[in-house]
């Protein structure tokens, strides 16, 4: 190749912050920031890398109450607050004792992520997508999704005043398909799976070069988002890490932003460095990356997924096999659950800690569940888990199996009568 | 010989001269990579790793069937299919 300036020339400057260049995770070739997402030589994921300045507790703690605090540590201009934004992030970490108690641990943290402005952790890496992509000169922001990111897209682009291209699987929850058609951007349903319309997004990207894909075509910016989970846990248990940690797995990036995290924090000094284990959960019908770590493999055969979990039903997961590395680099496990137990999930977890979850968190708590009575997660351990999202996008997971407790005539005696006092 | 249509993905664009869509000849996904191995030299060594599999991060479907449901690239390419070669790091 050789006269770097010619691509110099053809590209602006761009300035996102202390990210530097992308960095393929394959075969660790690399090149400029720009509106890249897989390596030229071997079609592997690109990495942000980075140049972090002086990022302490003290320049963290002064940051706004949002993942802007951490802009120091993501893609994203020095000025990212000051452009209008959906400012996600430092949702609830719950300390959870009634459902450890439930479950024989002793002590448990739900980090609720339903609490972000529309309800999912998404609204985090769309974000950091967002800022990127203005970054880099698009001017549409799209995205194939199963519902959450659908959400948060439309919100986003609204809130930012350019336009949104959403697809998603035409079968989805009705409510995920009324809290994404609100925001009236542009909102295409497609006869498919989840599979189907990420592939149609692929290709659609390829022709139309100025949108901005989200999680296709601007995937390395938006995946650092999820690294702010990481962080606001370690800083909102007063700067440390868990012992623990179950996390939800759809594409499988989530999982291993958050060990990302950790590992920065550790490297940056922000926490003492201590084990910590990862552990993923997943449903049984769409099982592919428990599936392969069960099977001793490095590499995840693809599923067709079938259950109710819709918001984790990617049976092609991309960072399938990071998640497996992480998992097993930390001592960790990859577990599923049956629909009827992420029914249970979502309910014990209302019942005991009043956080309504939707189908995803009732994934983590049943996989949850199911890792403490088999002995893969210790009791005794400090744990973390993740609440992805929120139950009333998937009222439908639950209504057929809770309702009243009585249905009385308005009148004391009626009251009186049945039984309830 | 069975003439196939394949769709080219932004980072290959270099080897086809910009082109989204190119023809190719071939019976089965193999006989089509070679094909366009011949036409686009260099483009085979994208899209196999060295022991000529698949690439991890690439995603093949010949009309609607992703390749690794059916037999990689033994699957068979009838004429008039619609090749799709994306990068598999996408989505969630």
């Amino acid at each position: 190749m050789g006269e770097g300036p010619r691509f110099m020339a053809l590209t602006p400057a761009v300035n996102l912050g202390p990210a530097t260049a992308l960095t393929c995770r394959e075969c660790g070739n690399s090149r400029e920031l720009g509106p890249h997402y897989a390596c030229e030589e071997c079609f592997g994921p690109l990495e942000i890398s980075y140049d972090f300045g002086d990022v302490t507790r003290a320049s963290i703690e002064a940051g706004p109450r949002n993942i802007w605090r951490y802009r120091g540590l993501l893609p994203v201009p020095e000025n990212v607050a000051d452009t209008p934004n959906l400012e996600p992030g430092l949702t609830r970490l719950v300390r959870a004792d009634h459902l450890a108690e439930s479950l024989g641990l002793q002590r448990l943290w739900v980090k609720d992520d339903s609490g972000n402005p529309t309800h999912s952790f998404k609204d985090r890496v769309v974000a950091v997508a967002l800022a990127a992509a203005r970054e880099l000169g698009f001017k549409v922001l799209a995205c194939p999704s199963t519902g959450n990111l659908a959400n948060a897209v439309a919100a986003a682009a609204a809130r930012a005043g350019i336009r949104s291209a959403v697809f998603v699987p035409s079968n989805l929850e009705a409510q995920k398909i009324i809290t994404t058609a609100v925001y009236g951007g542009t909102f295409v349903t497609v006869d498919g799976n989840y599979d189907d319309v990420n592939r149609l997004a692929s290709e659609i990207a390829g022709e139309q070069e100025d949108w901005a894909f989200v999680n296709v075509n601007v995937r390395p910016y938006y995946a650092e988002g999820s690294k702010t989970l990481g962080y606001e846990i370690a800083e909102q248990l007063g700067w440390r890490l868990p012992d623990q940690i179950v996390v939800p797995i759809a594409s499988g990036s989530q999982l291993t932003k958050i060990d990302k995290a950790f590992q920065e924090f550790i490297r940056l000094g922000l926490v003492e460095d201590k084990p910590y284990k990862v552990f993923g959960a997943q449903a049984a019908g769409c099982d592919p990356v428990s599936a392969a770590f069960k099977a001793g493999h490095d590499v995840v055969r693809p599923v067709k997924p079938d259950t109710i979990a819709k918001s984790l039903a990617i049976g092609n997961p991309a960072d399938g096999p990071y998640v497996l590395d992480a998992v097993r680099r930390t001592g960790g496990a990859v577990e599923d659950v049956t629909d009827e137990q992420v029914v249970e999930g979502i309910r014990l977890l209302a019942r005991t800690e009043g956080i309504f979850g939707e189908t995803a968190g009732g994934v983590t708590v049943g996989v949850l569940k199911k890792l403490v009575d088999s002995g893969a997660l210790d009791p005794a351990a400090e744990t973390v888990i993740i609440n992805s999202g929120d139950g009333l996008k998937t009222l439908d997971a639950v209504a057929p199996v809770v309702g009243p407790s009585a249905n009385i005539a308005p009148s004391l005696a009626a009251f009186r009568a049945s039984g309830l006092a | 010989m069975s003439s196939v249509s394949v769709r080219i993905p932004t980072i290959l664009r270099t080897y086809t001269g910009g082109e989204a869509e190119v023809t190719a000849e071939g019976a089965t996904l193999r006989a089509v990579v070679a094909d366009l191995e011949a036409s686009y030299r260099g483009i085979s060594a994208r899209i196999l790793d060295d022991n000529g599999k698949l690439r991890r991060f690439v995603n093949v479907y010949v009309g609607d069937e992703d390749v690794r449901f059916a037999d990689g690239l033994d699957t068979a390419t009838p004429a008039g299919a619609q090749i799709s070669i994306i990068p598999a790091v996408a989505g969630g």
